[in-house]
């Protein structure tokens, strides 16, 4: 129990010197709230067409305060929709690249010897493929369901996660209390679990920080392209798509997604910059800030 | 001698990732339903027979991998699926020039402007013009290219009405400028914070400090010793930089209209042209393992340390 109290308190005492971090903290919780509570303050559905309103611009008069889009879909409405299934892609497809990293890093890790530098050299191999054309060739050939995204970049991005976590992992297998669990009989999967998995939360806490605006980049990048999640869902890389082609007559279809997938991202990037700064010890820099 | 064995070594080791590329864009292509090898769909006789002719059908698996693998050798990646009169590998080469021009004025321009502004970020360390340098590169690392990119129209091209906002028109000058500069702000912003990082970690190093304390002159520090060290991860990150860009054209020609690789590989993928896909899948990830291989070769020869630990 102490343990997880002494590193949320390193993790806030960090983040509380960190004034960007601190501040993109913040925003991130307001734009939570904003996308899950928007939608309940605007007299308008998602893929309500208002026909009087096709493309009008921004206005606080009508409740259009984002203004609508070519089909005449309040956007203020859509935008917070794009943002909870851009959000829900970070959050998900990270869980399943931390749980198969964390796993696939400590099992190495532990192991050592020839399974170590197998499972390691197999995460080499993995490290020089296309992964991004890997993602768009399952979305071609397998449909394009929002599980099969969560899924398929959650399986691409762990490789990070899994070379950190093993080098932790042979640090901390080192230590005396897993000498004393091994001599007490406990099992292998026991130990990996009970013992190594917790105290890599540290540095797992890092990389998810990191990986969240990864993931919802790749996810904004497929549906972008209209390869990601389809109508009538959205999320912000296909609105910042749909805002392109009619950027010349209605420039805040493009804006308004933008500016919000932009923060997003830029937010997420500072809180992962700040949490490395501190918990991360294999931080080189550090110091000499 | 033992240089000629490092590159043959690294030459080889690139082998096993290469096959399991291919196998894997492979095996991705058989089990996909509707794809080539599915033998579920009602397509006209002829192109059922062409198809199974072309894909040695008939054959046991591991004969049509191979088969497979040696066409691709021979620079053969079969049939395209949705356009009828051409082959992929046609598609290929008339492609691939566009998007090697964009990628190379790109990583060159990210590589000489990211690296001059993080040396000036770094000699300025925690001074208002590094502070700036590294808010604005947070700026570039986050904003994606395919945000970028219509911003820039926006701006210069319907707002200042200064550059084309897109169209090829045979490579020239004007109509490149937004479409390579929106690909390499990211990586310009993202080799500014790897440079401003290495360099400032050199200059507290202790040669550097006893470089300084012999009584050399800053220019002499800062040529002679500070420059190489600093450039080593800017070196390897060149691998991952090409990756990235090779991605990032992919958004960029289609926004821009370019006629690339990248705009047939997003038609084929829309289209659902497994062929296509599939070879330029292919192609591209050869193009990056060997990318990174030459990276690699070469930075065993900047850095000696690295042979030697092999």
């Amino acid at each position: 129990m102490k343990k997880t109290n002494s590193l949320l308190n390193d993790a806030w005492s960090a983040l509380s010197k960190n004034k960007a971090a601190l501040i993109s903290a913040a925003t991130m919780a307001a734009m939570v709230f904003m996308v899950l509570l928007g939608p309940i303050f605007s007299p308008y559905a998602i893929d309500e067409i208002d026909w009087s309103m096709i493309a009008a611009a921004p206005s606080f008069s009508d409740g259009h305060i984002f203004g609508t889009d070519d089909l005449g879909r309040d956007l203020f409405v859509r935008t917070m929709y794009g943002g909870r299934i851009s959000l829900m892609v970070g959050l998900v497809a990270t869980l399943v690249s931390v749980m198969i990293g964390v796993t696939y890093g400590a099992v190495a890790g532990f192991m050592g010897g020839r399974i170590d530098a197998l499972m390691m050299r197999f995460v080499d191999v993995l490290y020089a493929m296309p992964f991004l054309f890997f993602v768009i060739l399952l979305m071609v050939f397998f449909g394009r369901s929002i599980f099969l995204i969560f899924i398929a970049i959650g399986a691409v991005n762990w490789l990070d996660i899994a070379r950190i976590v093993r080098g932790q992992t042979l640090n901390i297998k080192g230590k005396e209390f897993v000498d004393a669990a091994k001599t007490g009989g406990v099992s292998t999967i026991k130990i990996i679990m009970k013992h190594i998995v917790p105290n890599l939360l540290g540095v797992v806490v890092v990389y998810v920080a990191l990986t969240v605006p990864q993931v919802i980049l790749v996810e904004s990048f497929l549906s972008f392209l209209g390869l990601g999640v389809q109508e009538p869902m959205t999320s912000w890389g296909a609105l910042v798509n749909q805002g392109a082609r009619q950027m010349e007559s209605s420039p805040w279809m493009l804006l308004f997604p933008a500016v919000f997938l932009a923060t997003t991202l830029f937010c997420f990037n500072f809180i992962g910059d700040g949490l490395r700064d501190a918990l991360d010890p294999k931080d080189r820099t550090r110091g000499n800030d | 001698m033992s240089n000629f064995r490092f590159v043959i070594g690294r030459f080889l080791g690139a082998i096993p990732t290469l096959l399991i590329l291919i196998c894997l864009a492979f095996f991705l292509v058989k089990a996909a339903p509707g794809g080539p090898f599915d033998f579920e769909r009602s397509l006209p006789e002829e192109v059922e027979a062409n198809l199974r002719a072309a894909y040695n059908l008939d054959d046991p698996v591991y004969l049509q991998l191979a088969k497979y693998i040696g066409d691709l050798l021979q620079g053969d990646f079969g049939p395209s699926f949705q356009y009828r009169d051409y082959t992929v590998t046609e598609l290929i080469s008339t492609g691939f020039p566009v998007s090697l021009r964009l990628g190379f004025a790109a990583i060159l321009l990210a590589l000489f402007f990211g690296s001059l502004i993080g040396s000036v970020a770094a000699l300025n360390q925690n001074s208002k013009l590094d502070y700036g340098v590294m808010f604005f590169g947070m700026i570039g690392i986050s904003i994606p290219n395919f945000v970028m990119a219509p911003l820039l129209v926006l701006f210069f091209s319907i707002g200042l009405k200064a550059l084309p906002a897109g169209g090829y028109n045979g490579g020239d000058f004007y109509h490149m400028i937004l479409p390579v500069v929106s690909l390499a702000l990211p990586q310009m912003a993202y080799i500014a914070r790897l440079t401003r990082g290495s360099m400032i970690e050199v200059l507290s190093s202790n040669f550097v400090r006893t470089a300084k304390a012999q009584g050399l002159s800053t220019k002499t520090i800062l040529f002679s010793h500070v420059l190489k060290p600093t450039f080593l991860p800017v070196v390897s990150y060149l691998g991952p930089a090409t990756a990235a860009i090779i991605t990032g054209s992919v958004v960029v020609e289609q926004i821009f209209g370019l006629p690339g690789l990248g705009r047939y590989f997003v038609q084929g993928a829309l289209n659902r042209d497994y062929t296509l896909v599939m070879g330029v899948v292919v192609f591209y990830g050869c193009l990056i393992i060997l990318f990174n291989l030459i990276v690699d070769t070469l930075y065993g020869f900047i850095d000696p340390r690295i042979k030697q630990n092999r």
